[in-house]
């Protein structure tokens, strides 16, 4: 559903084709999932993709590191090798952030029409779309995603998102504003300079999009951190940018990890604005990094613990779809998960009953085989950490329904976990876990439902289920989340803002409230003689 | 200067290298003097070039496909370097214009558009600027055959700016924003912004593919379907880019094309029970025919685009050079045919008699021939009713004793070609002064003081457009804001930019095209009010 969801972004049929060989496909139950998943397992599956790019980009050139070094990026269906990268640290952030420096105070990107840059981003989407597969095989590769789910869903939403960027491009609007004397006002709306954007690996595209796309329509220039374990794809796209027209020193890619790249981008002194999207304790560091240095004002995009809120009037099967999709996408690896599932009291048993069902449905297994729903966690270490939480529900008492085992020896599969009669003050109801566990709670009355869903420090996204308007109503008002999915979970179009109230991050990603991240304003006071009105 | 400003609309690349290096030689051939330029124009005039195009449709477009009209009859479209038959095309009348709109109405109710995602509309609209791009050459041979515009004026500027108007507006199909608006009790409050329904769409001659993308573009981007009649004088190039639009995947249905007159066609449109909207670009008497209709039948609301007698001001501390250069390609471009033509230029005493002069000399050095000849700065007018017109009132501006500084006549025996036509001593009570000339008859007159000047640019029926020339930020401000026009372009005219709104104070129109202001004229507004059952905030 969530992939049905996020694909409602380009063509209908599309979509709802994929989708119905997903489901007949989880339909056969799971003794054909379990061997299918074995066999997949055995045989690794080669990507259909080859390495080429894996120095850093700046400048518009692909350089080795300054310091030499190199960081290997793992496959995580087996821990194994892909290739080894350039490791950017300081001294790299330090010739990026220069480059982009020098791109944006002297060179041709901000003094183009927007109408040009508008171009540019258009070609590219459009070259993106030519080299889609490839693109959606090093995704895959790199990160353990299904490889459907990135070919269908992911890169086409990619391009989607660069259109519609490349539409705003030429329509940044300023005001002109009423004064209190003789006097003519009007805003100018400025691309703020250098941007500095730290992405994170669970949907390292779709990140790259969010940030990339509002910052260059604006007109600024980018040093851009991908995340360690995720590399890959950024590499390859900003290649295709640069033939789009993309002038150098506009968009730079420093690969490498987050306590030396990402510290030094968020410290420099000459980066004017900085948007992370990764954890809230790595957030927390990266908003008190830019205040000891220069003030730049930063956007966070962190974690969350939504609430997915199952009424007593919902159609339970429904329910239990949306609930299961909201949690498992992406091998649970999405900081929107509906990760707190609060059902009804009076529909709880039967809800319970079929979501487990459904997640022994679940099919996984080597996310390049086609009709995988569910390939391995991205690393050992969230692989561990997500086991750890695991032993921690069945310590706390919560009853495992199904799953709580890793999956195979090799890589780091975890078999979909379900928890029921999970309370509020377990660890499990409370952390962002990042993993395939889904978490079962039960509710009596929409006032109480109300406050526990709102009783964590997290605010990035709830999901409602329910019939009735009231109820409907009462919730969307209600719920401290930024984004309400009301019988529906994971819709990502482009023009939707997301982010999270409280510590889910500040700012809004998407949409077009995303321009003002990368605008200064600029007000404009010019004294008026004899003016024919005010 | 007109067209290096248009062409801000374009390509940054495109203005600064292929421009220039046109508006350069053009400029080497104007220096060659009159007698090489008479020289030129006889000969063009003798054996009109060959366009470098055919004419592949002359039907009626409905539903997706090309029709005879339902009487089986047509219309010439004549060519104005000779006024000879350039093709027969079907004339639509009220039969058409029904069948038109039943299935543009079917296309709304019934068909994918309205319900396909806004992103699929916008791919629509982005393929078809790719197809525009790789047609450009044809389309502007179309366009300067039909129209008798310079070649290069149609290939260089327009047809690349009817492709940038339709990116523009494929980046709008995806940002339609409606609000949620607070409420003053326990309502949620939020507002769709749908699209209308069947647009009727009345272009005019000059500029026939520009008026198209800012009709067709707005109505599309936002999810209506339309009915577009074409102006009789030129109907090709709407044909030929609606084809296109339906090779870049416009259901059929979207977008029908009647070619016809206006008291047949144009008036069966306006008056449509079935027709949600009308918008409407021409002259300001049949702007008031089109209100009227509308009125009469089903109250549609109405955009009009009308005409202009704007006011170009030259003020004392002006570089003179670049205001004639500026004054000039304001009321010359496009043969004078331009609803926002600096039609009034006013110029300071003290600087009167040397833009005067100079002003004369560069209409002088004007290069007037077959705009199929390169470096071609002038074709002929656009018919027979125009090129009269515009004679009585070269006539009338003798007969009222204004001075003729230069031109005045017609160039050659055959087609429309009109000389650069400059008159000096103009008074506000001219006719010259008053009417819209719609040719290339420059008036100029000469002010005191700033108050005057704004008291005489505002004394007309029109507002529609206005120019500034000079350095003072004072002057500027306080003429911006006074004169009562729908653009002033300060130091600048004629920049036309997706982005700019466009459209008249008083009797030069209703409403804007063009810019974000544009959509609003194709979307219907609905205000959706909920009860709230316990809110936890209001």
């Amino acid at each position: 559903m969530a992939a049905r969801r996020m694909s409602s972004l380009f063509s209908s049929s599309h979509a709802s084709t994929l989708l119905r060989s997903i489901g007949n496909y989880s339909g056969r139950g799971t003794s054909i999932t379990r061997l299918s998943t074995a066999a997949a397992l055995e045989e690794l599956i080669t990507p259909p993709v080859k390495i080429e790019h894996t120095k850093l980009l700046i400048n518009g050139q692909f350089v080795d590191a300054a310091s030499g070094k190199t960081f290997p990026t793992l496959d995580p269906r087996t821990g194994q090798l892909i290739a080894n990268v350039a490791e950017g640290d300081l001294e790299d952030v330090n010739r990026a952030v220069a480059a982009a420096r020098k791109a944006f105070d002297e060179g041709p990107w901000p003094r183009m029409t927007a109408y040009e840059r508008s171009k540019i981003l258009l070609r590219f989407a459009d070259l993106v779309e030519k080299h889609a597969d490839e693109i959606a095989a090093l995704e895959v590769w790199d990160n353990g995603k299904p490889y459907d789910q990135a070919a269908t869903d992911e890169i086409p939403l990619f391009v989607r998102l660069f259109r519609y960027y490349a539409g705003w491009a030429d329509k940044i609007h300023g005001l002109t504003i009423q004064a209190d004397g003789p006097h003519h006002v009007q805003t100018l709306h400025e691309p703020i300079g250098v941007a500095g954007q730290i992405i994170p690996w669970n949907f390292p595209l779709l990140m790259y999009a969010w940030k990339v796309g509002p910052a260059l329509a604006c007109g600024n220039t980018i040093v851009l951190k991908t995340a360690e374990q995720t590399p890959l794809s950024a590499l390859y796209v900003s290649k295709l940018f640069h033939e789009a027209g993309l002038p150098p020193g506009v968009l730079n890619i420093v690969s490498g990890y987050g306590p030396s790249a990402g510290a030094a981008l968020a410290s420099h002194m000459d980066v004017d604005k900085l948007a992370f999207t990764g954890s809230t304790s790595t957030g927390k560091i990266v908003l008190g990094l830019a205040a000891k240095s220069n003030l730049k004002p930063v956007t966070l995009e962190l974690g969350g613990k939504s609430p997915f809120i199952v009424c007593e009037d919902a159609n339970v099967d429904e329910a239990v779809d949306l609930a299961h999709a909201a949690l498992f996408f992406n091998q649970g690896q999405c900081c929107c998960a509906g990760s707190r599932t609060f059902v009804h009291e009076r529909v709880y048993d039967e809800f319970v009953e079929k979501a487990k069902a459904r997640a022994l449905n679940r099919v996984v297994g080597d996310p390049f085989k086609k009709g995988v729903e569910q390939g391995p966690q991205v690393d050992s270490e969230q692989f561990d950490k997500i086991l750890k939480y695991i032993k921690s529900g069945v310590d706390s008492g919560a009853t495992l329904e199904t799953g709580g085992q890793r999956f195979g020896s090799n890589g780091y599969y975890i078999q979909p976990t379900v928890f029921s009669n999970v309370q509020d003050d377990m660890l499990i109801a409370k952390d962002e876990i990042f993993g395939p566990v889904q978490s079962i709670l039960k509710f009596k009355d929409i006032n109480e439902v109300i406050r526990r869903s709102n009783a964590t420090p997290f605010g990035l996204a709830a999901g409602v289920f329910t019939q009735n308007l009231d109820t409907a109503n009462t919730l969307t008002r209600a719920l401290k989340a930024g984004t309400v999915w009301v019988n529906c979970f994971d819709v990502f179009d482009a023009a939707i803002p997301f982010g999270g109230y409280k510590m889910s991050g500040h700012g809004r990603e998407k949409g077009i409230y995303s321009l003002n991240n990368y605008l200064q304003v600029k007000a404009v006071v010019t004294h008026l003689k004899n003016p024919a009105w005010l | 200067m007109a067209a290096r400003r248009i062409s801000g609309v374009m390509s940054r690349s495109l203005c600064l290298h292929h421009l220039p290096s046109s508006i350069v030689s053009q400029g080497k051939r104007f220096n060659l003097g009159r007698e090489l330029q008479r020289f030129s124009t006889v000969a063009a005039l003798d054996e009109p070039i060959t366009p470098p195009v055919r004419v592949n449709y002359t039907q009626l477009l409905i539903n997706g496909k090309f029709v005879d009209s339902a009487s089986g009859k047509t219309f010439p479209t004549l060519d104005p370097r000779t006024g000879e038959v350039i093709a027969n095309l079907a004339e639509g009348d009220a039969e058409d214009i029904n069948r038109a709109v039943s299935a543009a109405r079917s296309a709304f109710d019934e068909g994918p558009w309205p319900k396909m995602t806004a992103y699929e509309r916008s791919r629509v609209l982005l393929r078809f600027a790719d197809l525009v791009d790789k047609h450009n050459d044809d389309l502007a041979a179309l366009e300067a055959w039909d129209s008798g515009k310079p070649y290069q004026q149609a290939a260089k500027i327009e047809i690349p700016s009817v492709a940038r108007l339709f990116r523009y507006y494929a980046g709008w199909a995806d940002k339609i924003h409606g609000l949620t608006v607070p409420a003053d009790g326990p309502y949620h409050v939020q507002t769709l912004h749908e699209p209308i329904g069947v647009a009727g769409q009345i272009i005019p001659w000059n500029f026939p593919l520009i008026m198209f993308a800012w009709k067709v573009g707005p109505a599309l981007a936002t999810g209506n379907t339309i009915v577009l009649k074409s102006a009789e004088q030129t109907p090709l190039t709407a044909l030929y880019a609606a084809k296109l639009l339906h090779e870049a995947g416009l259901p059929p249905g979207v977008l029908n094309i009647v070619s016809g007159y206006g008291p047949t066609a144009g008036a069966a449109l306006a008056s449509h029970m079935n027709v949600d909207k009308i918008a409407f670009t021409g002259s300001t008497d049949t702007g008031k025919i089109v209100q009227e209709l509308a009125a009469k039948s089903n109250l549609k609301p109405v955009t009009l685009e009308l005409g202009g007698k704007s006011p170009f001001i030259v003020c004392e501390d002006a570089n003179i050079g670049r205001a004639v250069e500026l004054a000039h390609a304001a009321l010359f471009f496009n043969q004078g045919q331009c609803c926002a033509a600096g039609s009034r230029t006013f110029v300071h005493e003290r600087v009167y008699d040397e833009f005067l002069e100079k002003a004369k000399a560069r209409a002088q050095r004007r290069t007037v021939g077959d705009p199929f000849q390169k470096g071609i700065e002038q074709g002929p007018q656009i018919d027979s009713d125009q090129f009269e017109k515009i004679l009585r009132y070269i006539k009338s501006g003798i007969e009222s004793n204004a001075t003729l500084e230069c031109g005045g006549d017609k160039i050659g025996s055959k087609g429309y070609y009109i000389q650069p036509t400059v008159f000096s001593n103009v008074k506000d009570d001219m006719p010259i002064a008053q009417d819209e000339i719609f040719g290339p008859v420059q008036t100029i007159f000469k002010f005191k003081e700033l108050d005057e000047v704004i008291k005489r640019a505002n004394m007309t029926r029109y507002g529609l457009a206005a120019g500034v020339f000079t350095k003072n930020i004072n002057t500027a401000n306080t003429l911006t804001r006074a004169l009562r026009a729908g653009t002033v372009w300060v130091n600048c005219f004629d920049v036309f930019d997706a982005a700019i709104p466009f459209g008249g104070y008083k009797m030069s129109g209703v409403g804007r095209e063009k810019g974000i202001y544009s959509l609003h004229n194709y979307l219907q507004v609905k205000a959706v009010v909920t009860s709230l059952k316990n809110p936890a905030w209001l």
